[in-house]
Parts: structure tokens; C-alpha cells; sequence
């Protein structure tokens, strides 16, 4: 399993960084997304993948049965994943606001602009 | 008092929950933000007072012992860290209540300047990776939007750049937490810390630092991964620039200082080797950047990086009076730095332009802030008796007890270049006469000018301040890095039970 991810999370890498040195605005930011989904999953798959129960102790137990799934990663996950939701959403706007006032989407035409 | 830590990240934020509600008047949003700044120099002020005798101040929020809850854990380090955001933030927030044009307030600048506040003090006062990360997110998401807001051509090209590098730091900030999760199960620095000491990880270890050094190199702005700065930077006002100059760059250098004396101690000839590397060429690239521009706030940006590449070398060096050098030098630079941007606001405020070539003749006009410009620039350069003399001095004398040749003589020709650099503003700007008799569009009466420029007579205060009692700034910086170099008392401080 963690092969298998390993690689998802190679193709979701690399799509990234290509799709990022694109000149084209949107393509950017699919890039970005793709970028900070292969990070999750790579949190995901480090902090170790096996079939455990709950980690919750019944009432009156001392210790698990089972050793239990660690719940940790999937928390940092649930939290990297709403902020990387507000981040492409503001940058969504300020793409789209950059597009309306300057004209373009083409990243190499935004150089001119810097003067 | 236990709560004292957590203070630095409540009460900006309930400025900025305040200002929103008064979000239709400016005039309220002002004097709130104004309180807001206030308050958090005086509990930083107390945090201070808590902590300068070397006790390490910690917090478990919501009392989950560490290492299962956040720890928030404030050295010395932190704490003079918290001492010049409390200073910058009333400073810069007098600053703005005058220049800023009406527009940006009404679209919320005063909250997102305390929210920034908020995540910049959260950062410095953490003692969780990931906790730092969500700050790094919070002070990230402000400061885009304060570096858009307004919305001319340039100011959105530039935010394209730092938007877009930011979040691919963040990225690579994450993945190398999970990498670090999934080798250590713990994300408490203190219990990283420890666990790194005991078991030697080796290779794996070193590749997830030097993600880390990438990740923290592209916020700081440190060579090869600065471009986004310059791009970015000189677009916004003066106010915000200030800011930025002053305090976001600085948490990336604070977090590596962090990451590179607590956790990943292991291997310095090769990691700190690489991080001594990068200074050299942060500054060498930097300086010669700013030598080719004509324009005021573009020079003081490229400047930026080369500054960053001193504070840096500290770390790269790695030893007890380098990091001295580095703390001392993080004192200065925020203050010199931030000033001189607020100096090119006011400029571009009576003349309507940061261009070398337009502008003149300012020393015959306003004497004064021609004065405050030149202590300033000088402080910078490294002139004695200023703090920046004592601050690149430190470094040097660090640099020559390593034997570290090259990267001193690099510290000393970029120093040359500096004062080039300064001296090239102070003669075109304010010496030469002007090529053509500029306007002078200050609509401000004399008493309104002179509460103006009260904030940027008080950093040239504290610049002078900090060369002639560089004494006690030296004893608390080098008890600072003592602090860091022996990190053994911040584990016991965090895993020892705190309170």
C-alpha cells in the first residue's frame, strides 16, 4: 500500500511542479492544489497506514486489544486541507482580479507590469 | 501570571474582531487599533520582564500535558522577538493613521494589520511545528491580502509572485512535517528535540532539514529563492511595506534559527555548512541587486535579502557569540529597516515619488527627516557608534574565532556596498538639488507633521539607543544564544511539566 501511494504521491508532485512552471494563470493554480494534495497524502502515508481500531478506551479498560490507528495525521490532514481551501479560494479572487484589471493570463506578460 | 503567553495572540485578535465591528467608521478603527498596538507593547513589555533573567515562560493550552497538547513556550529569543513586534506594531499603526489613503481603511486594513500582528506574535510564541504552521498561514493569508489591497497593476503582478512562492514554501513546510511526524510521532519541538538526540536517524533526518531550510529559505527570502521579494515589495504603501520588511521575512529567519539550534543540531558541517553558504550569496546577491536600481523603496527591498544574509551567517557559523551577532543583528535590522521604509513613505508623501532621479534637494527643505534618513542609513551600513557597528562586529569577530575567511571578507565587502548604496540615496534624494522644483504636496499642518514623524523619531531613538548602551543589548543577546546553543534547558522547561 504505502508503494502504491508512494507513487500517487509522486504523480501529484510532479503534476504540480509542471503544471505550475506553465505561463498559464489557471493552470497555476491547479498546480498548487495538486501540490498541496500530494503533501497531505504524504502526511497521510508517513504517519504509517495499518488497520487499527479506534483509539479509544472502553469504559474500564487499561489497554487496547488491537494496536489502534493513529488518529494524529488524519487531524493535521482535516486542517491543512481547510486552509489550503482558503488559500485557493483568495487566490482564485486574486487571479481572477489580476486577469480583469491587467488583461491577461499569460505569466510572462505580468513582467511588464513590475515597472 | 499563567496566561501571560497567550496574551501576544488574544489581544490582536480581539482588535481586529473589534475593528470589524466598527467596520464602517475609520475614526474608531483607528483609536482601536492604536489601543491594540498599545496593549500588546505592554504585555510584551511584561512577557519580557518575565523572561530576561533566562526563565523560559511555558503554556499548555487547554492543560494537555505536553507533548500531547500545544505547547506555547517563550525563551529569550521569543520574547525580544514579541519586544519588536510590540514596538513596530505602535509605530507602524501611528504611521498609518496618518498616510494611509482612505480607501485601504475602509477595505479593512487596521484588522488585517492586527491579524498579521496575530500570527506573526503566534509564531514566535509556539513550541508546536504544526501550530507554526497554521501561523504561518494566518500571517500569510493577512499579509496577501494587505499586499493586494488596493488593487493597482503592479500590486497584483507582485502578489502573483509572493502568493504563489508562499504557498509552495507552505508545501514543502508540510510534507516535511509529515515526513517528520512520521519518523519522530511527535510534533512538540521540545519532544523532537529529544527524541533526535537520543536516536541517530542520520540521512533521512538531514534530507527532512534541509526541506525545512528550503521551505523557511523562500519566507525569509534567503538566496536562491528570493525573487518574489523584490517583485512584491516596493508595491504597496509605505505602511504595509514597513510591516512586511519589518516582521515576515524575520519569522522565516526565527523559525530556521529555531528548527536548525533545537532539532536538527545533529549534523552542522553539513547543514549549518549549506546555511553559511547561502547567507554568503543572500548577501553578496542582495546588495549588488540594490546597487543597480534608481528607486528609493526598490534599493531598501533588494535590501532586504542582503540583510537577511547577516542574520543568517550567525546561524551558519554556529557558534555561541555568531548567534550572539545574529540576535543582535535581528534587533537592529527590524528597527533600521522599518524606519527607512517609513522615511521613504514620508518622502514619497511630500514629493509624490520614490525616483532617485526626480527627487532633490529634500535636505534643504525638511532638515529634520534628512537626519532621521542618514542615522538611519548610516545605522545600516555599519557605522560606529550605531547599533548596526556593533551588530556586524559581533558577526565578524564570530566569523575570524572560526577561521571562517571567506565569509567575512564577503560580510565586509557587502558592508562597503551597503553604505554605497545609503550614501547613493542620501546624495540624490536629499543632497542634490532637485533636476526640476518638485511640488511639495504635504497638505499636513506643522503640528499634524511633527505627530507624524514622531514614530520614526522614535526608531532612530532606539537606534541610537542600541549602539551606546550596546553593552546590555550584547549580555542579553549572548545570553539569548546561550539559551540556544544548550537547548537541553527548553526540553526541561516543555517536558518537565509545565503548568
Amino acid at each position: 500500500m504505502e508503494v502504491v501511494l508512494a507513487i500517487v504521491i509522486g504523480v501529484l508532485y510532479a503534476g504540480g511542479v509542471y503544471l505550475m512552471m506553465r505561463r498559464n494563470l489557471i493552470q497555476l493554480i491547479i498546480g498548487l492544489g495538486l501540490l498541496s494534495h500530494g503533501a497531505n497524502l504524504l502526511i497521510f502515508t508517513a504517519g504509517g497506514l495499518r488497520q487499527g481500531g479506534a483509539p479509544i478506551l472502553a469504559e474500564g479498560e487499561k489497554a487496547f486489544a488491537t494496536t489502534p490507528a493513529d488518529p494524529l495525521p488524519q487531524a493535521l490532514i482535516l486542517t491543512a486541507i481547510v486552509i489550503s481551501f482558503a488559500v485557493t479560494a483568495f487566490a482564485l479572487v486574486l487571479f481572477l482580479r489580476t486577469y480583469k484589471t491587467v488583461g491577461t493570463d499569460d505569466v510572462d506578460d505580468l513582467k511588464e507590469m513590475q515597472k | 501570571m499563567i496566561f501571560l503567553p497567550v496574551l501576544p495572540i488574544i489581544i490582536p485578535l480581539a482588535g481586529a474582531v473589534l475593528c470589524m465591528l466598527a467596520r464602517r467608521n475609520i475614526a474608531v478603527q483607528k483609536g482601536l487599533a492604536l489601543i491594540t498596538s498599545v496593549f500588546i507593547l505592554l504585555t510584551s513589555l511584561a512577557i519580557f520582564a518575565q523572561t530576561k533573567d533566562g526563565t523560559i515562560a511555558v503554556m499548555n493550552v487547554g492543560s494537555w500535558q505536553a507533548p500531547y497538547g500545544i505547547t506555547l513556550a517563550i525563551d529569550m529569543l521569543s520574547s525580544v522577538m514579541l519586544l519588536l513586534v510590540g514596538v513596530l506594531s505602535v509605530g507602524v499603526s501611528v504611521y498609518a493613521c496618518f498616510d494611509l489613503d482612505v480607501t485601504r481603511m475602509k477595505f479593512g486594513f487596521f484588522p488585517l494589520m492586527l491579524i498579521l500582528l496575530m500570527g506573526v506574535n503566534g509564531a514566535f510564541v509556539t513550541g508546536d511545528l504544526f501550530n507554526l504552521y497554521v501561523w504561518f498561514e494566518v500571517l500569510l493569508t493577512a499579509s496577501f491580502i494587505l499586499l493586494a489591497l488596493g488593487g493597482e497593476r503592479a500590486q497584483l503582478a507582485g502578489s502573483i509572485k509572493y502568493v504563489t512562492l508562499n504557498l509552495l514554501s507552505s508545501a514543502l513546510f508540510l510534507a516535511g512535517i509529515g515526513i517528520l511526524y512520521g519518523m519522530a510521532g511527535t510534533l512538540n519541538l521540545a519532544e523532537l528535540a529529544h527524541l533526535v538526540k537520543d536516536g541517530a536517524r542520520g540521512d533521512l533526518l538531514t534530507m527532512v532539514a534541509v526541506m525545512f531550510m528550503m521551505a523557511f529559505g523562500i519566507k525569509a527570502g534567503m538566496f536562491p529563492l528570493y525573487f518574489w521579494l523584490p517583485a512584491s515589495y516596493p508595491t504597496p504603501p509605505a505602511a504595509v511595506t514597513a510591516l512586511f520588511s519589518g516582521l515576515l521575512t524575520k519569522v522565516g529567519v526565527y523559525s530556521m534559527i529555531r528548527m536548525f539550534t533545537l532539532v536538527f543540531d545533529t549534523d552542522p558541517a553539513f547543514l549549518h555548512g549549506l546555511i553559511l553558504v547561502g547567507a554568503g550569496l543572500t548577501m553578496v546577491s542582495g546588495v549588488l541587486a540594490a546597487a543597480a536600481q534608481y528607486e528609493m523603496r526598490k534599493i531598501l527591498a533588494v535590501h532586504i535579502v542582503s540583510q537577511i544574509g547577516y542574520i543568517v551567517m550567525g546561524l551558519g557559523l554556529f557558534t555561541e557569540l555568531a548567534l550572539t551577532g545574529t540576535i543582535f543583528y535581528l534587533i537592529h535590522v527590524i528597527i533600521v529597516k522599518t524606519n527607512l521604509f517609513l522615511i521613504a513613505g514620508a518622502v514619497n508623501r511630500l514629493k509624490g515619488s520614490y525616483d532617485l532621479h526626480k527627487l532633490g534637494g529634500l535636505y534643504k527643505e525638511k532638515p529634520g527627516l534628512s537626519i532621521l534618513f542618514i542615522i538611519s542609513a548610516m545605522s545600516l551600513a555599519g557605522v560606529p557608534p550605531l547599533s548596526g557597528f556593533f551588530a556586524k562586529f559581533t558577526l565578524i569577530l564570530a566569523g575570524l574565532r572560526t577561521e571562517s575567511w571567506l565569509i567575512v571578507a564577503t560580510a565586509l565587502g557587502v558592508s562597503l556596498l551597503t553604505l554605497y548604496s545609503m550614501t547613493k540615496i542620501w546624495a540624490y534624494a536629499f543632497w542634490k538639488p532637485a533636476a526640476e522644483p518638485l511640488p511639495d504636496l504635504n497638505p499636513m499642518p506643522k503640528s499634524k507633521w511633527f505627530i507624524f514623524l514622531l514614530p520614526m523619531i522614535g526608531f532612530t531613538v532606539i537606534t541610537i539607543a542600541l549602539g551606546v548602551f550596546a553593552g546590555p543589548v550584547f549580555d542579553y543577546a549572548a545570553d539569548a544564544a546561550a539559551q540556544l546553543m544548550n537547548p537541553q534547558g527548553y526540553i526541561d522547561a516543555v517536558l518537565g511539566g509545565g503548568m
